[in-house]
C-alpha cells in the first residue's frame, strides 16, 4: 500500500515539472491533550507547486485541518519537514494567510478596509498609500466596492469570507491556504463563491491549498487532490483532475472513485490512478 | 445528471403578481417613535417617581423625617449655590478618580499576566476568588491603621474595589477570545503585547467595558460610605461627610439633596459617559445590541 502511494505521487510529479513550492515531507504530528497524546497524521508527504491548486479531501479526523496548522507554522511535526520555497517553516508568517471556516475570523471591531488593510499594516513593510491602493483593489477585486465601510456583523456570510479572502491576497502570500472556506454558507452561496475563487485564482496565478471534505468541490477546486485517511491521517491517494474537470461523466468517475476509496479500507490497486 | 437533461421536463408556470401601488415601507406614526425613544420613556418614569414622591411627603407633613421633593429640589440649589455641595462633590470626584485610575492600571497588569501565563491566570484566579467577595468597606479600618487618615486609605479601598472585578472581567474576556481570532493574530506575527493591544483588547472589550462598569459603582459606593466614616475624624469633606454633616444638623433636605446628588452623578457616569462608549464601540461593530 505504501509503495502504491509512492508511486502515485511520482507519477504525479513527472506530470508537473513545475519545482514543488511547498513542500511536506513525512510529516507526523502530535498534539498533546490533558489526557493523552494524539497522533493526527502519520509520515505524510506530498508537494504543491507554484501556480497549484492542491485539495486536501478526507473525513473528520484525518489530520487535514492539522496539516494547515502545521503549514502556517501554528504546529511544529514531531517527525519530518515542512519547507516554503526551500526553507523550513518554523512560525507563522504573511507568506502563507489564512482563510478559515469560520465568520469570526474577522475582527468585528474594523470594518471591511480596516480588516483587508490590518495584516499590511502590521507588516510594517507597506507604505501608508500602497496599504491604501493595495485595500481598494482587492475589496474591488471580490466585488464590494462600496462595503469598504461597513463592518463584518453588516455583511451575510458570503459577504464576509469574501472579505477574508481579499485580506488574504491583498499581501499576495506565497501560498493562500483555506481551511474549509465555504463549508458554513448555504449551497448557493457556495456554489458561487467557489467560481469566483476559481476566477481569482486563474488570474493571479495564485497556489492554493485548499482542505474540504466535499468531494465534488476538492474536483471542482483542485488541479490535484490528496485523498487522507483517518486516524491517524495517512496519504490514500493523489489524484490529478484535469480530466475530470473537462467531462461531467469523467467527474462523475472520480467521484465514484473517490467515495469508492473513502468508504472501503481495502486500497485497490486496479483502480487507475 | 445526463438522463435528467434528455428526459422531458414538467411544466413550469411563471406568475407575475403587480406590486406597483404597494408600500414597502411606511414610517410609524408619531407617537410610537416617540415611545421608541428610550431617554424619553425612563424620563417618564423619574417624573413620576418624582410626583409619587411629593404626593407622598405632602400627605406625611413631616418635613424633619421626610422632606418633600421641592423642598429637597430647593436645598439642592442652595446647596450648589453656597459652595458647599459643589465643592464637596468635586471632592469626592477627584478622590474617585485617583481610585479609579490606578484600580484600572493595576487590573490591567494583572489581566495581562493572567493572559500570558497559565500560572498568571492561576494567581489572579486565586486572588479574586479571595478579595472580590470582600466588601471594600471592610477593608477601611485596616487602611486607617496603615496609613491613617486621610486619602491614602481611601484610595486603598477604593483601588480594591475596582481591581478585582474588573481584572476577573476583563481575564475571562481575554480567555474567551476565539481560537480563530488568536490563529489570525498569530498569522499576521502578532504575539505577546502587540497580540493584547490589538487583537485581545478589543475583542475583549464588552467584558472590558462590563467589568468598568461594575468597577465603577463599586468604587463609587464605596467612596461615599468611606466618607461617612471618615469625614467625622478628619474632616476632609466628599459627599458623604456632607450627608453625615447635614443629618448631625437635621438639616433633612439637605441629607436628601446630598443623597439625590449621589445618585445624579451615577445616573450621568451610566447613561451618558459608558452609553456613549458602548454606542461608539460595542454596539457599532455589533459585538453587543
Amino acid at each position: 500500500m505504501q509503495s502504491a502511494v509512492k508511486e502515485a505521487v511520482s507519477a504525479d510529479d513527472q506530470a508537473l515539472p513545475a519545482p514543488a513550492l511547498l513542500e511536506v515531507d513525512g510529516v507526523t504530528l502530535r498534539y498533546v491533550t490533558p489526557t493523552s497524546v494524539v497522533t493526527a497524521t502519520w509520515r505524510v508527504s506530498f508537494s504543491c507547486a507554484a501556480g497549484e491548486r492542491l485539495v486536501l479531501l478526507g473525513p473528520s479526523g484525518c489530520g487535514k485541518s492539522s496539516l494547515l496548522k502545521a503549514i502556517g507554522g501554528f504546529l511544529q511535526p514531531t517527525e519530518g519537514e515542512l519547507r516554503l520555497d526551500g526553507r523550513e517553516i518554523r512560525r507563522p508568517g504573511l507568506d502563507r494567510m489564512i482563510v478559515f471556516q469560520e465568520f469570526d475570523q474577522l475582527l468585528p471591531w474594523k470594518t471591511v478596509a480596516g480588516n483587508i488593510a490590518f495584516p499590511l499594516e502590521e507588516a510594517r513593510h507597506w507604505r501608508k498609500a500602497e496599504i491604501a491602493a493595495r485595500t481598494s483593489q482587492a475589496i474591488a477585486k471580490v466585488g464590494l466596492a462600496g462595503f469598504a465601510d461597513a463592518y463584518p456583523h453588516q455583511l451575510s456570510g458570503g459577504m464576509k469570507q469574501r472579505v477574508a479572502i481579499a485580506r488574504a491576497l491583498a499581501s499576495e502570500p506565497t501560498i493562500l491556504l483555506m481551511d474549509e472556506p465555504f463549508a458554513a454558507l448555504d449551497a448557493l452561496t457556495r456554489r458561487k463563491m467557489q467560481e469566483e475563487l476559481l476566477r481569482l485564482c486563474e488570474e493571479a496565478r495564485i497556489t492554493l491549498l485548499f482542505i474540504t471534505h466535499s468531494i465534488e468541490e476538492a474536483i471542482l477546486i483542485g488541479h490535484r487532490i490528496v485523498l487522507l485517511s483517518p486516524h491517524p491521517g495517512r496519504v490514500k491517494a493523489v489524484m490529478g483532475t484535469q480530466a475530470a474537470r473537462a467531462t461531467p461523466e469523467a467527474a462523475r468517475l472520480l467521484q465514484d472513485q473517490i467515495t469508492h476509496l473513502l468508504f472501503t479500507e481495502k486500497f485497490d490497486q486496479g483502480a487507475g490512478i | 445528471m445526463q438522463q435528467a437533461v434528455n428526459a422531458p421536463l414538467d411544466p413550469t408556470t411563471l406568475l407575475d403578481v403587480p406590486a406597483d401601488d404597494l408600500v414597502v415601507e411606511r414610517p410609524l406614526p408619531a407617537w410610537k417613535r416617540l415611545w421608541n425613544i428610550a431617554a424619553l420613556r425612563r424620563g417618564l418614569v423619574l417624573v413620576l417617581l418624582a410626583g409619587l414622591w411629593q404626593a407622598t411627603a405632602l400627605y406625611a407633613d413631616n418635613a424633619l423625617m421626610f422632606p418633600t421633593f421641592t423642598d429637597t429640589a430647593a436645598a439642592f440649589v442652595t446647596g450648589l449655590r453656597s459652595g458647599g455641595l459643589l465643592s464637596m462633590t468635586l471632592t469626592s470626584l477627584q478622590t474617585l478618580l485617583i481610585g479609579y485610575a490606578i484600580g484600572v492600571a493595576l487590573a490591567a497588569v494583572l489581566a495581562g499576566l493572567a493572559a500570558s501565563s497559565r500560572f498568571g491566570d492561576d494567581v489572579l484566579t486565586t486572588l479574586t476568588a479571595m478579595f472580590n467577595p470582600l466588601p471594600a468597606i471592610a477593608l477601611l479600618p485596616l487602611a486607617l491603621l496603615w496609613f491613617g487618615l486621610g486619602l491614602p486609605s481611601i484610595l486603598f479601598v477604593l483601588v480594591h474595589s475596582v481591581l478585582w472585578p474588573l481584572a476577573l472581567n476583563t481575564a475571562s474576556g481575554f480567555a474567551a477570545v476565539s481560537e480563530t481570532l488568536r490563529m489570525v493574530g498569530g498569522n499576521y506575527g502578532l504575539t505577546g503585547w502587540r497580540y493584547i493591544v490589538k487583537i485581545a483588547i478589543p475583542a475583549a472589550f464588552p467584558a472590558i467595558l462590563t467589568g468598568l462598569k461594575i468597577g465603577w459603582a463599586f468604587a463609587w459606593r464605596t467612596l461615599i460610605a468611606a466618607e461617612l466614616v471618615f469625614g467625622v475624624a478628619s474632616r476632609s469633606g466628599g459627599l458623604g461627610w456632607f450627608i453625615f454633616e447635614n443629618k448631625n444638623e437635621l438639616e433633612t433636605a439637605s441629607v436628601f439633596a446630598g443623597l439625590a446628588t449621589v445618585v445624579l452623578i451615577g445616573l450621568f457616569v451610566d447613561i451618558i459617559i459608558f452609553r456613549t462608549i458602548e454606542r461608539h464601540t460595542v454596539r457599532k461593530w455589533g459585538m453587543q445590541r
